[in-house]
């Protein structure tokens, strides 16, 4: 059982694919583990940063919306390819309602809002944001700024 | 999530001995919060020194926490690594936290 909770990375040519379960420890140490391994690892600290955070925000949606009512594999493919990290994120939960993403327009400071902040981050970092619903899966692409460091 | 707590004056200040708050971890940073500000006190800084990492849930549970405080007293953030940093910029939420670059700045400001 802790096995299947971690991500399990296996290299297939250029993208590097991570499983993990829809629960929110599971992400966390999803995170971990995937943010120990490349490409992530050698990523510059900004576009780590960005990417943790854009990560973070999209794999909890899926627990929280798509997985509401109950854990499921979600699948995470990475790939570096010209300075950019594309990704793709896939799981069996519901559909975005209406078949479409969510605006992601920011909330105002002024009213203390304890939500709201996901989409609207992940909009912010993000280019070529795209949803489709595939056979019954969630499939959600971005690319992601990806300097190396040091380099 | 493990949280310390000490006065220093008539200053609270909680440290988050955590690397990061979470989805997984926002609701019990929010209730161990809850539990420690009923120390009597005139600020409230909380050390964010340690903090690697703040999702959405993770500043959801912070500004929930500034409203448990409020009206009476406010909270300040101390510490912001650059990523957690980045989150409240990107969310335009350090316009409404007094935001100290570090713990010994806060300490220096008591009024």
């Amino acid at each position: 059982m802790l096995a299947e909770r971690l991500a399990v990375p296996v290299m297939a040519a250029t993208e590097v694919r991570f499983r993990l379960l829809a629960e929110a420890g599971a992400v966390r140490d999803g995170l971990r583990l995937i943010f120990a391994e490349e490409p992530l690892l050698s990523m510059s600290g900004d576009d780590r940063g960005n990417a943790e955070i854009v990560l973070a925000e999209v794999l909890n949606n899926v627990v929280e919306h798509a997985h509401a009512a109950g854990s499921g594999p979600i699948l995470l493919v990475l790939s570096l390819d010209e300075g950019f990290l594309h990704c793709r994120v896939e799981d069996e939960g519901t559909p975005m309602p209406g078949g479409e993403l969510p605006g992601g327009h920011p909330v105002d400071p002024a009213d203390l809002p304890e939500g709201g902040f996901g989409w609207h981050l992940i909009r912010l970092l993000c280019h070529g944001l795209r949803y489709e619903r595939i056979g019954g899966r969630n499939c959600l692409s971005f690319s992601l700024p990806a300097e190396r460091s040091g380099g | 999530m493990l949280l310390k707590s000490a006065m220093n004056g008539t200053t609270l200040v909680i440290r988050v001995a955590e690397d990061r708050i979470d989805a997984a971890g926002a609701i019990q940073f929010k209730e161990r919060m809850r539990d420690l500000i009923q120390a009597p006190c005139q600020r409230v800084i909380l050390d964010l020194g340690q903090v690697h990492f703040l999702d959405s849930s993770g500043l959801g549970a912070v500004v929930a926490v500034m409203k448990l405080l409020a009206p009476e007293r406010k909270l300040e953030l101390a510490g912001l690594t650059p990523t957690v940093a980045k989150v409240f910029r990107l969310t335009r939420m350090d316009s409404v936290f007094t935001i100290h670059t570090a713990l010994a700045e806060g300490l220096r400001d008591a009024g």
